[in-house]
């Protein structure tokens, strides 16, 4: 039964989904399990994401039916599960500027990832951040913004990440849709990712090199 | 041109004719012979380009935002607010810099208008965003997914009574009014009552509302007609006559959103289809009207939710390409020149957008690799932008030489390339926009 809802999440059959997880509850099957495989067919998209089989319409897709799929299997959750996480990022887009979409699909891939992603909100400012990194001792600062105005936002951002002394402590990667590397070195970022998956990848890469 | 005389016209005719009017501006005082030289000399440039002739070199246009502004040291705010500042700036860019065309001093929406109609849908400069910032679009499904059939029945309906009364708060009382089409005939039943929302309080608000906002704009056009008037007298052409969309844009930007949109494209693809439909005659219009009021057969059109990764191949076959190729075919037909913005990525599209007559229309680019642009548009499109705004942000003049020298070499061949930018131009080094259009000049001379 695990491979039918995986399958039906990875073709993103909505109605399927529905389906699958209603029986599966009815039938007293474990809610956490039902999750697991919500959480498995989530990286089988996510590497379809990366090998160009799917794009960013089935990621904010299947992103839905796991948010219906969620709340479905809420209420069977008796104590709330304990997730381990790999690692934290704190997450947010830039100051002056408020476009969330490309943020939010980061702040979804690195969750689904086994990420525990702070996520800030749009227009944060540089204090901001700061703060989140300090109060959550993530390793991890990811930026998002999509206007030309986000440079030196994010400049900003990393120099007051230096100024609270924890520059060496925390990696940063930036990203948006005309983010490159050479506003990567403007920025004084460690790296930037062009997409939600290259995102995943530099986390995991940050972590295994702690 | 007499419309009796327009619809007899060929295609080709009326090209020309939209051509000849952009050559031959009316009402204008060239500065001198030198001027109305060199603004000849630029159309030309410009014309031989689109239509893959050699022009005596590579005409130059950098895609110009809020730019002038910043450059003539004012905020955003200013130039939204004050009209006298906003011309100023912009005259003072085109004089400064000397491009082959400018792009009107249309960028900085006149802010006053927005505030009188309490618009939702955007924060700008002193309005949600700090004032050295541009505008930005707060995205929400303004158009709810059940709306599909309300817009394609009538979607100028849909307009008046649903999307605008929820985009303009001002405007909201505006939901009162019936369907225009129900005003027949002298029996009330079909005429009279059609008028009682208008005595209506609420609703007279709203019209004040936008006669305020009328009385605005007519102010506004006032400003920016005297630097369109100026700026060709000093000898520099408008590049563009007119804007439309893709009709999957005008849905997936505005009315359902990128997110409303994307989940529609696996929900109800066949209520996109017919709502692409529905609005692709309207797309046609809005731009050839323009062009032909403005004398200028350049149609601007920025593409947005068809680009590399927002969708697959097959997707955009079926969904985005077909409606925008119709509405490209239409605007050829009353005698436009589309100009196709591609934003983000296109690399994935070479394929199909290379499957349409040659020498119609023109491609601008932003992160596509132009060999390949080349290697599939060559012969078929005039193509031209790429030259990447990170780069005018943060990089030096010599790279933007170095980069604009590469770019001639690439796609410059033997006509059919202009140097563009490849995003439109906020925030960029005064230096590094002179580099472009200088080095253009100096390396670009067939
Ligand atoms: C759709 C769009 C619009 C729509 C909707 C805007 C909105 N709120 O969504 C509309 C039509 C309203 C619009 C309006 C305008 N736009 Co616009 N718009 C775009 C467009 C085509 C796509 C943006 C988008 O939706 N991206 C979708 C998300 C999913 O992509 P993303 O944010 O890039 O995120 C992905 C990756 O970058 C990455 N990523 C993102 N963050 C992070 C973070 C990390 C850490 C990592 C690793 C990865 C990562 O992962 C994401 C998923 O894979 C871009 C061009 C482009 N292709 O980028 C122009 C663009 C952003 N717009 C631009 C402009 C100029 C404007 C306007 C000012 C135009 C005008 N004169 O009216 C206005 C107002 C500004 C605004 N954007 O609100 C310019 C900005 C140029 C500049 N100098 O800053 C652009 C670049 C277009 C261009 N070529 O000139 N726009």
């Amino acid at each position: 039964m695990g491979d039918d809802l995986v399958k039906a999440l990875v073709d993103l059959d909505e109605d399927k989904v529905r389906d699958v997880v209603k029986s599966r509850l009815e039938a007293g099957d474990d809610p956490l399990g039902i999750m697991d495989d919500a959480r498995k067919a989530m990286e089988v998209v996510g590497d379809r994401f990366a090998e160009g089989e799917y794009f960013i319409p089935e990621l904010v897709f299947a992103g839905e039916i796991l948010k219906d799929m969620t709340t479905a299997v809420k209420p069977y959750l008796n104590k709330a599960s304990e997730q381990k996480y790999m690692g934290k990022v704190v997450l947010g887009t830039v100051a002056g500027d408020i476009h969330d979409i490309g943020k939010d699909i980061v702040g979804f891939m690195l969750d689904v990832n086994g990420f525990e992603v702070h996520d800030l909100g749009v227009d944060v400012p540089p204090r901001k951040f700061v703060e989140k990194v300090q109060e959550t001792e993530s390793p991890i600062l990811a930026l998002s913004g999509f206007l030309t105005l986000a440079y030196d936002s994010m400049k900003e951002t990393v120099e007051a990440l230096a100024d609270a002394g924890l520059r060496d402590k925390v990696k940063v990667m930036i990203g948006g849709g005309q983010i490159s590397d050479e506003i990567r070195a403007y920025t004084g970022a460690d790296e930037f990712g062009k997409d939600a998956m290259a995102g995943v990848a530099l986390a995991k890469k940050f972590i295994a090199a702690e | 041109m007499e419309e009796r005389k327009w619809e007899e016209m060929t295609p080709e005719q009326r090209r020309e004719a939209l051509f000849e009017a952009w050559l031959s501006p009316q009402g204008i005082e060239f500065a001198g012979p030198d001027a109305e030289k060199a603004y000849r000399e630029r159309v030309t440039r410009i014309k031989d380009a689109i239509e893959l002739k050699k022009p005596d070199r590579v005409p130059v246009f950098p895609v110009i935002g809020f730019f002038p502004a910043f450059y003539a040291g004012m905020t955003a705010q200013d130039v939204m607010y004050d009209y006298e500042k906003l011309i100023s700036a912009y005259k003072k860019y085109t004089l400064d810099f000397e491009p082959d065309a400018h792009g009107g001093a249309f960028n900085p929406s006149p802010g006053r208008i927005f505030e009188i109609l309490d618009y939702q849908l955007y924060i700008w400069p002193g309005h949600g965003v700090s004032p050295n910032h541009s505008y930005q679009c707060l995205e929400e499904e303004y158009m709810r997914a059940d709306e599909y059939d309300d817009l394609i029945r009538d979607p100028s309906n849909y307009f008046m009574s649903t999307y605008l009364p929820r985009v303009f708060k001002a405007l909201e009382p505006l939901q009162k009014i019936p369907p225009l089409t129900g005003i027949l005939e002298m029996y009330s039943a079909f005429s009279a009552v059609n008028f009682i929302p208008f005595g209506m309080p609420d609703v007279q608000e709203a019209l004040q509302a936008l006669m305020e906002a009328g009385n605005e704009a007519v102010k506004w056009i006032g400003y920016v007609g005297t630097h369109d008037k100026e700026v060709t007298a000093a000898g520099f052409p408008a590049f563009f006559g007119g804007g439309t969309k893709a009709p999957f844009d005008i849905i997936g930007d505005t009315l359902r959103g990128t997110r409303g949109m994307m989940m529609d494209i696996f929900r109800r693809p066949e209520k996109i289809l017919e709502a692409v439909e529905a609005l692709t005659p309207i797309a046609i219009k809005m731009g050839a009207t323009a062009a032909r009021n403005n004398g200028n057969p350049i149609v601007f059109m920025p593409l947005h939710k068809g680009a590399d990764g927002f969708m697959s191949d097959e997707q955009f076959r079926r969904l985005y390409w077909p409606s925008l190729k119709e509405v490209m075919l239409g605007l050829v037909e009353q005698g436009c020149v589309p100009f196709l913005y591609a934003e983000g990525g296109y690399n994935s599209r070479l394929e199909v957008i290379k499957e349409f007559p040659a020498g119609k229309v023109l491609w601008g680019f932003d992160q596509t690799d132009m060999s390949k642009v080349k290697e599939n548009l060559g012969g078929v499109a005039c193509v031209g932008g790429n030259m990447p705004i990170d780069l005018l942000s943060v990089g030096k003049a010599e790279q933007v030489r170095e980069y604009a020298k590469k770019l001639i070499e690439t796609v410059g061949g033997d006509g059919g390339y202009i140097m563009m930018s490849g995003a439109v131009i906020d925030e960029a080094k005064p230096e590094n926009v002179k580099a472009m259009i200088e080095a253009t000049k100096e390396y670009g001379v067939y």
